[in-house]
């Protein structure tokens, strides 16, 4: 009887968990299928999910871009800002962090605190007075405002690197500093392998917040030779264009790839990273 | 001799000096800023002095070109007597605020406790409910929430299906239900913070939970006695991080209503882009982001203020 009992509870466990996630994922699914749909079978039959008939002009249509630029300048806009930029926070967050965890100096507590502080500070306000100093750098319609701040490291990252070098065993700097190496090749051979995981934990959300990135784009980039796919995508929806809802899915669910396929092959990164950071250390 | 000592005493203070030289670029002080000094120069360069700047662009007339012209507090006071529009852009974000941060993380704790332990299916579900805050933020959400919720979009077709509606009908559209579907989205990213309070659960001592069965309690006061208190320090966590990225809210609003209809959904930052980049009153903008910077600090401020009558860290007990 409690078997019994346990097992349909079970089951309504299962069926309910399922029936939500088909809920969670329904947007996406539904961006999916409808870039697969004609415009007419998107307008007639909005609540179906699958489309009448396959087609698969929206991609040719959505890959066309706009006023002759097309979606290819716009990946790869958006590859050479992000691989660049995402090494350059990650890189210089390291550094950084080690030179918090591992080095005694004085102002160190201040200078820890000023990062704590710039974490928790809400980006957006520095924008118009950043906007008008890259502006007199003639930075302005290049990608250098979008690229250049991250290589002086990114508070998040420098304090996720820095929680995970803590936990490492201080008795491994000191053997090292036996063996004559100094503070620098301590880092760059002891410390720099070790912090693998907390360099890919912060790649993949470096990465992530870079690709999505629409503020930064919308307000440096005027010249659409230079937009990224963020920009591009909002171009479907500007009321000056004639609304093609088939290409615009195509052209999101092709923005989106890059992220899921990093989801998904880098899941217990992510995991780590979030506990890493969370309040423990 | 002579010759040789001096050549001695040349290579003597030549040691000394690359000793010292050494010395200092291997002392602890030296050292130390080495590895910072990038966080020091970005400190002093991207935040400081923009800091420093916007703060005098708030007391003058800027359009962004020429020279700024001083005029006081005067942008202060057109923000709360002259400015009916970013009063209500003020009400909209502490509604939108205020809804979507408590709903999100009710929703992450109860999906993180469903889920808190199990096999594969489990991390399957995981997963899932974690997927919509990887890509949540992204204008390809944005653009399909347009079309979900709009005239005629699926969400409206499902209401007439069920006979809670008669005809078609934007929820992106009327300034009653625009903010709604805003909110909405918010709330379906609550994967971060659910996988916060799933590292938090697995913290917690089984033994806690072995002693409160052996004194006979039920699952509900499980919960309320052990689960939630060990929780608190988490939850602070999330509320601090949600509160502030809360305030930044900018990309779904703008591109699904653009502040619309009505202003009904028009969040602060989109009212200090809309001043700042589409009209270029850069001074005014100034202002009103420096009484964000504000509004987040005093909020903030709160939090940690009142941390020690319900967050309880385990050192204390």
């Amino acid at each position: 009887m409690t078997y019994k009992k346990k097992l349909t509870k079970k089951i309504f466990f299962h069926v309910f968990v399922s029936l939500t996630c088909i809920l969670m994922v329904y947007p996406i699914l539904y961006m999916l299928f409808g870039s697969f749909k004609t415009q007419q079978d998107i307008f007639q039959n909005p609540t179906s999910l699958f489309p009448r008939e396959w087609n698969f002009n929206n991609y040719a249509n959505g890959w066309k871009g706009f006023g002759g630029t097309t979606f290819a300048t716009f990946f790869k806009n958006s590859i050479i800002i992000t691989v660049i930029s995402v090494l350059g926070q990650v890189g210089s967050s390291a550094i950084i962090a080690y030179g918090f965890a591992r080095c005694r100096f004085k102002g160190r507590s201040i200078w820890f605190s000023v990062m704590i502080i710039m974490m928790l500070m809400p980006a957006q306000v520095l924008i118009i007075p950043q906007y008008i100093m890259f502006n007199t750098f003639g930075w302005v319609n290049s990608w250098l405002p979008l690229i250049v701040p991250g290589f002086f490291g990114y508070p998040f990252f420098i304090f996720l690197i820095y929680q995970f070098i803590r936990r490492l065993p201080i008795e491994l700097d000191e053997s090292a500093y036996i063996d004559g190496c100094s503070k620098y090749s301590i880092f760059g051979r002891i410390i720099l392998p070790l912090i693998k995981p907390a360099l890919i934990t912060s790649m993949i959300f470096a990465t992530y917040w870079k690709w999505d990135d629409f503020f930064g784009p919308m307000i440096y980039l005027t010249d659409i030779k230079r937009y990224t796919v963020s920009i591009a995508l909002k171009m479907f929806t500007d009321p000056a264009a004639q609304s093609d809802w088939g290409a615009a899915y195509a052209m999101a669910v092709l923005s989106l790839i890059p992220v899921i396929i990093i989801f998904f092959s880098f899941q217990k990164y992510l995991v780590q990273g979030i506990s890493t950071t969370g309040l423990k250390g | 001799m002579r010759v040789k000592t001096s050549a001695d005493n040349i290579n003597k203070s030549k040691e000394k000096k690359g000793a010292s030289l050494r010395s200092v670029l291997h002392n602890e002080n030296t050292v130390g800023y080495v590895f910072i000094s990038l966080f020091i120069i970005g400190f002093l360069v991207f935040t400081v002095y923009p800091l420093l700047s916007s703060l005098y662009f708030s007391f003058t007339k800027y359009s962004g070109l020429g020279t700024p012209e001083w005029i006081g507090l005067l942008n202060y006071k057109r923000m709360f007597t002259l400015d009916p529009r970013y009063i209500k852009s003020l009400k909209v974000t502490f509604v939108y605020v205020f809804i979507y941060v408590p709903l999100r993380l009710i929703f992450a704790l109860l999906i993180a406790m469903m889920f808190k332990s199990g096999g594969r299916i489990i991390a399957a579900y995981r997963t899932i409910y974690y997927l919509p805050s990887v890509i949540g933020g992204s204008v390809a959400v944005a653009v399909i929430w347009r079309q979900l919720w709009g005239y005629g979009g699926v969400i409206n077709r499902l209401f007439i299906n069920l006979g809670l509606m008669e005809e078609e009908f934007s929820f992106i559209a009327s300034k009653d239900t625009a903010l709604m579907t805003i909110i909405i989205l918010a709330i379906w990213q609550f994967g971060s913070p659910m996988l916060v309070f799933l590292a938090g659960l697995k913290d917690i001592p089984v033994s806690l939970y072995e002693a409160a069965i052996v004194d006979g309690a039920n699952s509900w006061q499980k919960f309320w006695r052990i689960t939630l208190p060990c929780l608190t320090p988490i939850i602070f966590f999330n509320l601090v991080n949600q509160l502030i990225s809360g305030f930044m809210a900018f990309t779904q609003a703008f591109i699904i209503t653009r502040g619309g209809p009505n202003d009904a959904t028009m969040l602060y930052v989109v009212y200090l882009y809309e001043k700042s980049f589409t009209t270029f009153q850069m001074g005014y903008g100034s202002a009103m982001a420096w009484v964000l910077i504000v509004i987040v600090a005093i909020l903030t401020a709160i939090l940690f203020a009142t941390q020690g009558k319900w967050v309880y860290y385990e050192n204390k007990g």
